[in-house]
């Protein structure tokens, strides 16, 4: 695998192969000197046209913790700041060779671009509301620590579906993986033809009792304003996952940032059920193995995943 | 319609009007009942004879074709172009498109006044006819804009510029949201005549949209712009056309719900005509899913249902005419992410092909029908349809249907190269085009392939 752009391209086989040294990665982790060399002397560029938190940071560690060299560039301050085509951008941050440039950008197939004009290995960080192919990824793994399999899990994503790039990517990702997928949320915020990504669609929480796993969304407040919802009370008396909704054999996931007391109440964040926390340390070793998996991976031959270099047996 | 006003101008550079003689060429007109193997003598810019293959004899100093196996068609005309000119002639400028249009078989095409500044006063329309004297190669007509600026607001002194010559009224790029300030142009139509061209898109639901609406929007997170956008905006204007008596005609119709109001106003007797673009009678929304800019343009690229209910209105005559809708753009603008990139493709180099690539050759409408519709794009404007009849100024072009060739491989003549169909593999290539009796457009390959292929077609030339 060259560039990591779109859950859409992954077979399952891609994904359970991630998620194999992911697991590895997780026991390396465990330990007191959580590096490995596997990316010494190679350079990774993280190159964020929007705000994240969780994502770059997350993407920033798994580079360090490979031992690569990271260049963080953010739109603001940058010469992106002051007009600059991302073709252009992408060219400057090509010149210093780097293995891997991670993306995140507002608009739809920019990592695609970015893939079109370096030899660098491509992961898109999402691209305005069309993919988070890492988040997706990250989201299965959680969800297989603790189910095993997602063979025949009942998922339900609930809330802003149409602006959701999570949403996008972690449909693909869970009916690949063998789970049936019902997205639910207020009919102004579910994309028209929503069901040719595979999914069934409801209005209304009456059947999520039947769900295996909620998956919440996050509620922009500036959606208020394109009148997508009539307010905020109506959406939170509708689609709120608090602790009437949610059974004690139900998992709970959420993207982040959680707006408390919109789409989640503040007990069920708490609650044993919801994996939040564990989704944000997931993305830590997921993203090392999509490093991994790019910039290693081929040089591996095919007879399936090579072994992760260790700190008793570096690369 | 002609107010009292009204004095429709075409301009192009002067040309010295051909005399030229095509032997033995297929020459298909329908309109003048041709169809069949003839010899087209063109004398002195006039179709001069039209006689039994092989039965005409060349006045001397004549240029002669041998034509067998070649095709003749009346010239083409686009009623929807955009020039650039004036302000953005980086982009395209009259002599560029004007060659663009002749090297795709047109012999007339009228101008969109989207500008800058826009064409909404009579200055800026007779200057544009008195560059085109100097620069057009085919004749071209000029719309004048709707409102001031195109702003929707104030119209514009649309009888003054109905003297000065426009073909028509289009506020193009941009719909009359509205729905009053349209009335007042239907009842100011009265005194000024001339169509109103109109773009149908109601913002209110097109909104910050950037293609069609559906499944794929949906699977590539792009915002839509749904079909009944621009169906409403026609249901709207066809009624307000039929309450005041006045005329309209409905610019690049792209969807079924569109076609349904069009045959409704017509069917209740409304003077409404409407055009269709080459691609959205090829292609669907599904070719967004590359996410490459040259598949987006205002109105985008939809389902194939609505693909086929367009097909169905050009074979009915509900889409009476093809219209390119050409519209070039700087290659920086064009090569930015999907949702920056401007809207808009050209089109007047490959619209015969595609259409006769992608709709003859597969038996989905006929050779004739295309025909048809590719030189009717000056009816509603009340220009007369080219024609090979006897006696009538020459507009034609010669064709080889059976070449193929590959978009874009030698460039453009367009100044701009964002072409949907860069790459493609198409069948019919224009050889030469006549436009207003005067040769506008040779094909190069077309003059090479006269010392390098004895065998086949072969162009001579015989001079005095």
């Amino acid at each position: 695998m060259k560039h990591l752009l779109s859950i859409a391209d992954l077979s399952r086989p891609d994904i359970e192969r991630i998620m194999g040294v992911a697991e590895r990665f997780s026991e390396v982790l465990e330990r007191d000197i959580k590096k490995v060399p596997t990316l010494r002397g190679r350079t990774v560029v993280n190159l964020f046209y929007e705000s994240s938190t969780r994502t770059s940071s997350s993407f920033e560690l798994a580079a360090k913790r490979l031992s690569a060299d990271l260049v963080s560039v953010r739109s603001n301050g940058s010469s992106i700041d002051k007009g600059e085509s991302l073709r252009d951008t992408i060219a400057t941050l090509s010149a210093y060779d780097p293995a891997a440039i991670v993306i995140r950008a507002p608009w739809a197939g920019a990592a695609a671009i970015v893939a079109g004009h370096t030899t660098a290995s491509v992961v898109n960080a999402g691209d305005g509301k069309h993919e988070h192919p890492s988040q997706a990824l990250l989201d299965v793994y959680t969800l297989r620590r603790r189910l095993g399999s997602l063979d025949g899990a009942d998922i339900w994503i609930v809330g802003d579906v149409l602006h959701s790039r999570v949403a996008r990517s972690n449909i693909h990702a869970f009916t690949r993986m063998g789970a049936r997928v019902t997205v639910c949320g207020p009919p102004t915020l579910i994309p028209r033809d929503v069901e040719a990504l595979g999914c069934e669609v409801r209005h209304d929480l009456d059947g999520v009792s039947a769900a295996d796993v909620i998956y919440a969304l996050r509620m922009q407040h500036e959606r208020m304003g394109d009148s997508f919802l009539p307010s905020m009370r109506e959406y939170v008396a509708n689609y709120q996952i608090d602790s009437r909704r949610l059974h004690p054999r139900q998992l709970l996931m959420h993207p982040g940032p959680v707006n408390r007391g919109v789409e989640l109440s503040a007990e069920v964040i708490e609650s044993p059920q919801a994996l939040i926390t564990e989704q944000v340390a997931a993305g830590l070793v997921v993203r090392m193995a999509i490093l991994y998996e790019l910039l290693s991976g081929g040089r591996q031959g095919v007879a399936g995943p090579a072994p992760v270099p260790t700190v008793e047996q570096p690369a | 319609m002609s107010g009292r006003f009204s004095r429709v101008r075409l301009s192009a550079r002067d040309a010295d009007p051909a005399t030229l003689l095509l032997r033995g060429a297929h020459v298909l007109d329908p309109r003048a009942g041709l169809d069949g193997a003839h010899d087209l003598l063109v004398r002195d810019g006039t179709v001069a004879e039209i006689t039994a293959a092989g039965a005409a004899s060349a006045p001397p100093g004549c240029e002669q074709v041998e034509a067998a196996g070649l095709t003749v068609l009346p010239g083409f005309v686009d009623p929807h172009v955009h020039l650039r000119t004036p302000g953005r002639e980086d982009e395209e400028d009259l002599e560029s498109g004007s060659r663009a249009a002749a090297a795709g078989g047109f012999c007339a095409i009228l101008a969109m006044p989207n500008t800058e500044p826009v064409v909404d006063a009579a200055p800026v329309l007779g200057s544009l006819h008195e560059r085109a004297a100097q620069e057009a190669v085919v004749p071209v007509g000029f719309l004048a804009a709707i409102t001031k600026g195109q702003a929707g607001t104030e119209l514009t002194e649309m009888a003054e510029l109905a003297h000065t010559g426009a073909a028509g009224f289009s506020d193009d790029g941009f719909p009359v949201a509205d729905a009053h300030r349209m009335r007042q142009a239907l009842q100011y139509q009265r005194l000024a005549g001339l169509v109103l061209a109109l773009h149908e898109e109601d913002p209110s639901l097109s909104g910050a949209g950037v293609m069609h609406e559906g499944a794929v929007s949906t699977t590539l997170g792009l915002a839509g712009i749904p079909s009944v956008s621009e169906s409403v905006a026609i249901a709207r204007d066809v009624q307000l056309a039929g309450y005041e008596g006045g005329r309209i005609h409905v610019l690049h119709v792209s969807a079924a719900e569109s076609v349904e109001a069009v045959e409704r106003g017509r069917a209740a007797g409304v003077q409404v005509t409407a055009e269709v673009t080459p691609h959205h009678l090829v292609l669907t929304d599904d070719a967004v899913r590359s996410l490459d800019p040259r598949f987006k343009m205002n109105p985008p690229l939809r389902s194939e249902a609505d693909r086929q209910a367009v097909i169905a209105g050009l074979r009915s005559g509900t889409l009476g005419c093809v219209a390119t809708d050409h519209a070039p753009h700087s290659r920086e603008e064009k090569e930015a992410p999907f949702e920056e990139a401007p809207m808009g493709v050209t089109g007047l180099e490959t619209a015969f092909a595609v259409l006769y690539t992608d709709l003859v050759l597969p038996g989905v409408i006929g050779l004739d029908l295309l025909v048809e519709r590719m030189t009717a794009g000056g009816a509603p404007y009340d220009l007369r349809a080219p024609t090979l009849a006897r006696g009538a100024p020459a507009n034609l072009c010669l064709l080889d249907l059976n070449a193929s060739w590959t978009v874009g491989e030698s460039g453009y003549e367009s100044r701009s190269d964002n072409s949907c169909f860069t790459g493609r593999d198409l069948r019919g290539r224009v050889l030469m085009t006549v436009a207003r009796g005067a040769v506008a457009y040779r094909n190069r390959g077309f003059s090479i392939r006269l010392a390098a292929d004895p065998g086949g077609p072969v162009a001579t030339r015989e001079s005095a």
